[in-house]
C-alpha cells in the first residue's frame, strides 16, 4: 500500500515509523537486560576513575577557609605586597578560623607548600585574637615579619585556586618557585621520572620477553595435534589456576640468594658460595617474575590468531620456492600481527601498572610507579599525588590503546 | 605430445606410511609423462593427497624413490623442488593484493621488478582477471579466488603443477566452468599437471590418463575412455560409471569368452578379462547403455527376461530399473529416440545385450 510514495504498514502508520518504533522496542530490552552490568561498572569503575581525576586536582582548603583573603589576592598582580584590604580580610578570617578551630588543618596545607608557614599561622592566630581594631597590616608585621615578606603571599595566592596543577608537577619532579615558574624539585626529592622511566622500561622489557617466549610456544600449540597441544595449553594456564601470591612466593624461593637455584649452582661448581647471583628484591627479580605472571596473556591471542591460520599457507609459499624462513617472515608472521598486537598491548598495559609482584620481589630498585601510588595512599595520605600518577598511567594506557588502534585497528585485535 | 613423450614424474616402488603400522601407500609404481595431464582418482582416504604431498616434498616417502625429470628428488626440500601447487583452499595470502601473490614467486626468485609485472599481466590476462591486481583474496569471488591460486601457481613456468581437489568448494555450474578452463590452459601451455579429485565426471573430461588409487594401490591407470569402457578390474568398473554387477562361476572357457553360471541360475556369456580357472568365482560387470529392451531375435547371445520396477524420465534417456536375473537393481538406460519402445511397470519384457560389453571381472565384492 502506498500513500503519496509512502508505504504504510498494514495497520495504516507509515512503514518507516512503524520500522523505528519495533527497533526502539528492541532497543529498549536490550538495555533493561545490561542494566545491572551498567551500574556495577559505573559504581565500581567509572565513579571511582572519575574521583582519582578529580583528586588530582583538587585543592580546597585555603579557598574554602580563607574565602575573603583568596578573593581578595586574585587582583593582586604578585608584585611588591598585597593591598590592605587583602591584610584586613586574612586577619578576621584567621581570626574566625581559630575561633572553628580549623586553623590547625589550614596550617598544615600551607606548610605543606613552604616550610615555616605552620608556625607563622598558628602564631599570627593566636596573637590576632588580642587585637579587635585596624588596619591590620602593620599589625600583621609586628607579629611577624614574614608577613612583610612577598613569597608568603605567593604562596597563599597559590593556594587560594581551588583546582591546582601541582601534583601533576610532582609527579614528573617539578614544582612552581616563587615566581610562579616550573622548575625541578631539588634533587634528592627527585624520584618520579626515574620511576616512569624504570616503569616504561621494564614493562616493555617483559612485553618483549613474553613475546619472545610465548611466540614458539604459540606456534606449538596451534599446530601440534589436538590432543597433545590440549595438555600443553592446560601447562599454559595451570598458573591462572595458582594464587598469584602462591607464585610469586614461589619465585622467592626459587630465586633468593640462599634459593634453590642458587644453591643448585654451587653444588655443581658452577659458581662460588662467594659469588651467588642477586636475582631477587631488584630489578631481575621484577623482571623473570613479572614475565612468567603476563604469559599467558600473550600466548592466548596469539594462539587463538595462529589457530585460524592453515598450515597450507606455508606450504603454498615454499611450494613457490621461498625458504622455510623467507615463508615465515613474509607469509606467516604479517598474518599474526594482530595477536602480537594485541598480546603485546595486554601485557603491556597490565605490566605498566603492576603493583603486587614488584611490591614482593622488587626490593629497592625494581618498585614501579603503581608501588608509589599505593604508598601515597596508605602511607603518605597525599591523595592527590596518588591521583595525578594514577591519570597520568590512565592517559597513558589510552594514548596506547589510540596508536594500536592507529596501526593495526582495534577491530582486528583477537584476545582468545 | 604423442611424440615428444617421455617421464617427468617417476614413482619407484613408494610406500608411505604415517604411523608405522599401515601402508598408507603400498609399493606405488607410477610415470607421468611430460606434457600430460594426469588425474589420481579414488575414493576418500585412498591415498591420493598422500602422494600428492610427497611429490611436492611436504611429506617424506617412508620407502622408494621418487624422481622429477630424471634426478631423485627425496632429499630436495620443497622450496628447490619448482613445483607449482594449487591447493584445495586456495591458500592464497591474505595479506598480499592478488598481485602481490602472483609476484611472490616471482620475486623469491630475484626477478627484476619490470620482468615481474609483466609477467603478473600477462598470467592476469591468462585467467581474465585483468584489473583484479590491485584486490585481496577477499575480495573475490570463489571462483575468482580459484583462479588466482592456478595463476599463482603456473606464473613462475613451473615444469609441473599439482592440484589438490581445486574445485572442491565450488558450485556445479562454475565447476564445469573451471573445468574447462583449466583444461586450456594446461593445452595452451604444455605444462604437465597431476590433479587429484574424487569426482568421476571432471576426472574423465579433463585428462589424458587417469589413475584410479584404492586402498594405497593404483586399480588401473588408462585414458578416460579405456578406463570406463575397459576396465581392468570390479573395483574401478564400480567406481567410475554406472553398472550393473552379477556374480556366478566360471563354467566354460573358450578363447576371449567365457560362461558363467549365475549364483541364481541362468547361464551368461562374458568377455574373459579377469578371471581364473573354470569353477571360480567371478563379478562381471554390464553398463546400463549397452542393454537393449526387446531386442530383435538372434541378435545377442544374452537374453533374460525381468519384470520393470520402476521408470525415471530424465529427457534424453529413460532410466529404467528392472529386476533382472535375481538383481532387483538391474539398470537399464533407454534412450529418448523416436519409436523407442515405451514400457509399464510391472510389465515383463525382454534385456539383452552383447558378449563383449559384459565383461567378466574378480570376484572381489
Ligand atoms: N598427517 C597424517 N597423519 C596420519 N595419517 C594420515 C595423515 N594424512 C593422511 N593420513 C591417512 O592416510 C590415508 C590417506 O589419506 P589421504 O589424505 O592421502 O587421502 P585422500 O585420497 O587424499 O582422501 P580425500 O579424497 O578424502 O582427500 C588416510 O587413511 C588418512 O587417514
Ligand atoms: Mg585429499
Amino acid at each position: 500500500m502506498t500513500l503519496k510514495g509512502q508505504i504504510l504498514a498494514a495497520d495504516g502508520t507509515p512503514l518507516k515509523v512503524k520500522l523505528a518504533q519495533t527497533n526502539r522496542r528492541r532497543r529498549l530490552r536490550a538495555i533493561w537486560l545490561v542494566t545491572p552490568l551498567l551500574l556495577f561498572v559505573g559504581i565500581t569503575f567509572l565513579i571511582p576513575i572519575a574521583d582519582m581525576l578529580f583528586r588530582s586536582i583538587d585543592d580546597p582548603v585555603v579557598n574554602r577557609l580563607l574565602p575573603e583573603t583568596s578573593k581578595q589576592l586574585e587582583s593582586w598582580d604578585g608584585r611588591g605586597l598585597p593591598p590592605e584590604l587583602a591584610f584586613d580580610s586574612l586577619a578576621s578570617e584567621l581570626r574566625a578560623r581559630r575561633a572553628d578551630q580549623s586553623i590547625g588543618k589550614l596550617a598544615s596545607r600551607l606548610n605543606f607548600e613552604k616550610s615555616g608557614m605552620r608556625s607563622l599561622i598558628t602564631k599570627s592566630g593566636r596573637k590576632l585574637k588580642k587585637i579587635k581594631e585596624g588596619p591590620f597590616k602593620e599589625k600583621l608585621i609586628k607579629i611577624d615579619k614574614k608577613w612583610k615578606d612577598r613569597d608568603t603571599w605567593v604562596v597563599i595566592k597559590r593556594l587560594s585556586s581551588p583546582y591546582t596543577g601541582v601534583h601533576y608537577l610532582a609527579a614528573i619532579d617539578r614544582k612552581l618557585d616563587s615566581e610562579g615558574d616550573i622548575v625541578f624539585q631539588p634533587e634528592h626529592r627527585q624520584i618520579y621520572v626515574l620511576l616512569w622511566v624504570r616503569t616504561l622500561w621494564i614493562s616493555v622489557a617483559v612485553t618483549v620477553f613474553c613475546l619472545l617466549l610465548g611466540y614458539p610456544v604459540s606456534y606449538l600449540l596451534a599446530t601440534l595435534p589436538l590432543r597433545i597441544s590440549n595438555l600443553l595449553l592446560i601447562l599454559v594456564l595451570l598458573p591462572f589456576w595458582t594464587s598469584l601470591l602462591v607464585r610469586t612466593t614461589s619465585w622467592i624461593v626459587l630465586l633468593q640468594s640462599h634459593g634453590v637455584i642458587n644453591d643448585l649452582m654451587v653444588v655443581l661448581g658452577i659458581i662460588g658460595e662467594e659469588q651467588r647471583i642477586r636475582m631477587i628484591y631488584n630489578q631481575t627479580g621484577t623482571l623473570i617474575a613479572m614475565t612468567q605472571i603476563l604469559l599467558p596473556f600473550m600466548i592466548l591471542p596469539l594462539y587463538s590468531v595462529m589457530k585460524t591460520i592453515p598450515p597450507s599457507y606455508m606450504r603454498a609459499a615454499q611450494s613457490l620456492g621461498a625458504s622455510p624462513a623467507w615463508s615465515f617472515f613474509k607469509v606467516y608472521l604479517p598474518q599474526t600481527i594482530p595477536g602480537i598486537g594485541a598480546g603485546s598491548l595486554l601485557v603491556f598495559i597490565l605490566a605498566i601498572g603492576y603493583y603486587i609482584t614488584p611490591a614482593l620481589v622488587g626490593g629497592q630498585d625494581g618498585q614501579l610507579i603503581s608501588n608509589f601510588i599505593a604508598h601515597h595512599m596508605k602511607f603518605s595520605l597525599n591523595w592527590g599525588l596518588a591521583g595525578a600518577l594514577g591519570s597520568i598511567l590512565l592517559a597513558s594506557v589510552l594514548l596506547l590503546y589510540w596508536v594500536y588502534n592507529k596501526i593495526v585497528g582495534i577491530e582486528n585485535m583477537k584476545l582468545g | 605430445m604423442a611424440d615428444t613423450v617421455d617421464t617427468l614424474v617417476k614413482f619407484s616402488k613408494v610406500q608411505k606410511s604415517y604411523d608405522g603400522e599401515t601402508l598408507v601407500i603400498k609399493n606405488l609404481d607410477l610415470d607421468v609423462m611430460r606434457g600430460e595431464f594426469l588425474t589420481m582418482l579414488g575414493p576418500s582416504g585412498s591415498g591420493k593427497t598422500t602422494c600428492l604431498m610427497m611429490l611436492a616434498g611436504f611429506e617424506p616417502a617412508t620407502h622408494g624413490e621418487i624422481y622429477l625429470d630424471g634426478k631423485p628428488i627425496n632429499d630436495v626440500p620443497p622450496h628447490k623442488r619448482g613445483i607449482g601447487m594449487v591447493f584445495q583452499n586456495y591458500a592464497l595470502f591474505p595479506h598480499m593484493t592478488v598481485a602481490e601473490n602472483l609476484s611472490f614467486p616471482l620475486q623469491v626468485r630475484n626477478l627484476d621488478s619490470g620482468e615481474v609485472a609483466d609477467r603478473v599481466k600477462k598470467v592476469l590476462g591468462m585467467v581474465q582477471l585483468e584489473g583484479f591486481g590491485g584486490r585481496r583474496p577477499n575480495q573475490l569471488s570463489g571462483g575468482q579466488q580459484q583462479r588466482v591460486a592456478v595463476a599463482r601457481a603456473l606464473v613462475f613456468d613451473p615444469l609441473l603443477v599439482l592440484m589438490d581437489e581445486p574445485l572442491g568448494a565450488l558450485d556445479r555450474q562454475l565447476r564445469e566452468q573451471m573445468q574447462y578452463e583449466i583444461k586450456h590452459i594446461h593445452e595452451n601451455l604444455g605444462v604437465t599437471v597431476v590433479y587429484v579429485t574424487h569426482d568421476q565426471g571432471e576426472a574423465l573430461t579433463m585428462s589424458n590418463r587417469i589413475a584410479v588409487f584404492n586402498e594405497g594401490v593404483v586399480q588401473q591407470l588408462a585414458s578416460p575412455d579405456d578406463l570406463y569402457e575397459r576396465p581392468d578390474n570390479s573395483f574401478v568398473a564400480q567406481f567410475v560409471g554406472e553398472n550393473n554387477r552379477f556374480s556366478g562361476k566360471v563354467t566354460g572357457l573358450n578363447g576371449n569368452s567365457c560362461t558363467v553360471e549365475l549364483d541364481v541360475g541362468g547361464e551368461v556369456h562374458a568377455l574373459k578379462v579377469n578371471v581364473g580357472e573354470v569353477g571360480e568365482k567371478t563379478q562381471m560387470s554390464l553398463r546400463p547403455e549397452r542393454v537393449e529392451v526387446n531386442p530383435p531375435h538372434g541378435k545377442y547371445q544374452n537374453v533374460f527376461e525381468g519384470v520393470v520396477k520402476e521408470l525415471i524420465y530424465l529427457g534424453d534417456h529413460i532410466r529404467t530399473r528392472a529386476s533382472v536375473c535375481g538383481q532387483d537393481d538391474f539398470v537399464v538406460k533407454v534412450p529418448n529416440s523416436s519409436g523407442h519402445v515405451h514400457l509399464k511397470e510391472g510389465e515383463i519384457v525382454k534385456f539383452g545385450w552383447k558378449m563383449e560389453d559384459c565383461r567378466a571381472l574378480d570376484a572381489k565384492k
